[in-house]
């Protein structure tokens, strides 16, 4: 059976350039109104744009439908918009069925309360009732691996247990449709494995399901059918091996001025993994020898550059950096391309930082998007609190010692 | 207007649609009055475990937790009983200063920090907001039923304070949650207008202080409204919470007089606020998710 159960035309979202950032002042609005009460009414309109443009689509019954685009595409509005976080501006949709959204892991979780409480909290703002959750309550706890720490509040975990335990509440929502955005991001490989199975379940239970992902290789495995929406708009739609195939082709050889415009006299434009073991340019799957790319281009000739590199954790702590001096660069496209023996990170996201001095001068200082996801198998210590940054094996012996008297 | 409705109108469009399941129309906001108390009562366990949220943490995170809820008003009491009642000796109606003030200061707590928080709640929740969809309405109204707990310890405490001084609850103590309802419904008046303004502006929460103090001056907590001149008595009416508290320290003592010229205008009053509230936050509640 395959009748449609969303149906949408000629969705559109307007924003206000900066109105996401701050809101205004009642008191310039106040004294606007005074003083042109006449006019403070007619919206002399500030700069907007258009995050999402004329979206029309029919998502039929138990499908899992993919949805790509590169950051600013509008996939976030688009599945704000069908779960009525926010009103389009013009355009209408409908929808047959209870809709729940993951738009983060943890909404409503407060740090204060203990997990079985959060479990309840959030459990109720995503929509289920109190029997739903009492019912799954054990399940909940069980996927989660939490059994003995459920009484715990939830600013004593990890930041993988509470991970687990927000996917955990999460995946227990059964709603007809399910609108996902890129929540597997986080969390160690195998949990991530954990909650793709659960999601393939909802999705054969029959339920609708709408994913946005970065991760390509997840969208294949998971959807049948893909959207590509390219700054705001619908690029293409159609089965997901197709399509997928052309966006990385288009991520590949679009003009690399898309990616981050190009003012002064140089700019770094984006960065990607390199080398052998990679399967994505983002995602770093071992713990062995790693490249990594930073394309610069440079529009005038520089003559003593200082160029410092980062990488951070999502704490924003510097994990590794490095510097050069005296470099000499003429105008032109460069690599930068380091290589490193390991990079035997913890799984999780991480991000490189890349700035560039000309003479003492900021020429340019990037934090790099997207972030990194290092999705390695952890092999330390099996609580996350305990295992600190590095992912590294380690061999313990114990021997008798004689200490020289 | 985004609705559920489970009886989809014969315009719709999707053929074929699985049988007994909610339709949903999302369409840009229009301006149409509606006040959507019904979406608000599909979502009351939401609103329970906000609620039971908001009281749980309280409780939590200060060590003297519930000792608090007492320790304010009674320190605030006696400071106004020395000041006002021995002092500057105000009447206060035949009974003790500091029962008449006591009586005043418990609905009053109860309001102003409603008030505030109600005034923070979008703001405070602007992740779940601009994660999540459920009636945004019911964030305000959470935050007028938590502080009602903290409410109904005062309240414990000033009946024993009142039984101390020797004065026996006359019959019309059955009338007190008519006026603690007032209460509650004039904090909706005046929150729902102001935690969408407060989302939408970020200079509002500096206003807040002041209201607050304003309105203290402007109520009975420490005067008796016998005070002010008869022919002006329904104008002070027009602060609802001049209702409230006469109405409620009549009803608990069951001395001075019943509020009546200045109960309708303030039951009148609060019926406009909260009808105007609901239509402003409704209205709003469309930007506030792009905006906070």
């Amino acid at each position: 059976m395959s009748t449609a159960v969303i149906h949408a035309e000629g969705l559109s979202k307007r924003y206000q350039r900066g109105a996401l950032a701050s809101s205004g002042l009642l008191r310039d609005t106040l004294a606007r109104m005074l003083r042109a009460p006449w006019t403070a009414f007619q919206r002399n309109k500030p700069e907007t744009f258009w995050a999402l443009k004329d979206i029309s689509l029919d998502v039929r019954e138990g499908e899992v439908l993919g949805l790509i685009g590169r950051n600013g595409s509008g996939k976030t509005t688009l599945l704000k918009i069908l779960s009525r976080i926010t009103r389009p501006t013009e355009g209408w949709a409908e929808i047959h069925g209870r809709v729940g959204s993951l738009l983060e892991v943890g909404t409503g979780f407060h740090p204060e309360l203990t997990g079985r409480e959060n479990t309840f909290l959030s459990g109720a703002i995503l929509g289920m009732s109190k029997q739903e959750i009492i019912r799954k309550f054990d399940e909940i706890v069980s996927f989660a691996e939490l059994e003995k720490f459920i009484d715990t509040p939830v600013k004593h975990y990890s930041s993988g247990m509470y991970v687990r335990l927000a996917f955990a509440v999460a995946a227990h929502l059964e709603p007809e449709i399910l609108l996902v955005d890129e929540v597997l991001a986080v969390g160690d490989i195998r949990f991530q494995k954990k909650c793709l199975g659960k999601m393939g379940d909802v999705a054969r239970a029959g339920r609708t399901v709408i994913l946005v992902s970065h991760q390509l290789n997840q969208i294949r495995r998971l959807c049948n059918r893909t959207i590509w929406l390219d700054g705001g708009a619908l690029r293409q739609a159609g089965p997901t091996a197709e399509l997928v195939s052309a966006y990385e082709e288009d991520m590949t050889t679009s003009s690399v001025e898309d990616i981050r415009p190009v003012d002064g006299p140089a700019q770094f434009l984006r960065w990607k993994l390199v080398g052998e073991n990679r399967t994505s340019d983002h995602i770093l799957p071992s713990d062995g020898e790693m490249s990594v790319s930073f394309l610069l281009r440079v529009n005038t000739q520089l003559h003593s550059v200082h160029h410092g590199i980062g990488l951070y954790d999502q704490h924003r702590h510097l994990l590794w950096g490095n510097a050069l001096d005296g470099v000499t660069l003429e105008p032109g496209l460069h690599e930068f391309c380091y290589t490193l023996p390991m990079l035997p990170l913890r799984p999780g996201v991480y991000s490189w930082r890349v700035a560039l001095y000309d003479a003492g001068v900021r020429i340019d200082d990037w934090e790099c998007v997207p972030q990194m996801h290092v999705v390695t198998v952890p092999i330390t210590h099996y609580r996350d609190e305990s295992a600190g940054f590095l992912n590294i094996p380690s061999k313990l012996e114990i021997v008798p010692a004689t200490v020289a008297k | 207007m985004a609705s559920a409705t489970s009886n989809p109108s014969a315009t719709s469009t999707l053929a074929n649609r699985p049988p007994g399941l909610l339709t949903l129309r999302i369409e840009p906001p229009n301006t149409l009055f509606e006040l959507r108390l019904k979406e608000l009562w599909t979502y009351r366990e939401l609103l329970f475990f906000l609620v039971w949220r908001d009281v749980k943490i309280r409780y939590k995170q200060t060590v003297i937790g519930v000792s608090w809820v007492i320790v304010q008003p009674l320190l605030t009491m006696l400071v106004a009983t020395l000041f006002f009642g021995k002092l500057a000796k105000l009447p206060s109606q035949g009974l003790p200063y500091s029962v008449f003030c006591f009586a005043a200061l418990v609905p009053w707590t109860y309001f102003s920090t409603a008030l505030v928080a109600a005034t923070n709640v979008m703001v405070e929740n602007q992740r779940v907001i601009t994660k999540v969809y459920f009636p945004r309405l019911v964030l305000p109204v959470s935050a007028a039923l938590s502080g009602l707990v903290d409410f109904a310890i005062g309240f414990v405490v000033l009946l024993i304070f009142t039984f101390a001084h020797g004065i026996r609850p006359a019959w019309t103590l059955v009338l007190l949650p008519l006026f603690l309802l007032l209460a509650v419904f004039t904090v909706l008046g005046v929150g729902l207008w102001l935690s969408a303004l407060n989302a939408l502006y970020r200079d509002v929460k500096y206003l807040i202080p002041f209201i607050v103090q304003f309105w203290t001056l402007a109520s009975p907590v420490y005067y008796s409204s016998s005070m002010v001149p008869e022919r002006y008595r329904w104008l002070y009416g027009l602060n609802p919470m001049a209702g409230v508290i006469d109405g409620f320290r009549w009803a608990l003592t069951g001395t001075g007089h019943p509020p009546t010229a200045s109960l309708f205008a303030s039951v009148g009053i609060v019926i406009v606020a909260v009808l105007g509230g609901l239509f402003f936050f409704n209205r709003m509640e469309g930007s506030i998710a792009d905006r906070v």
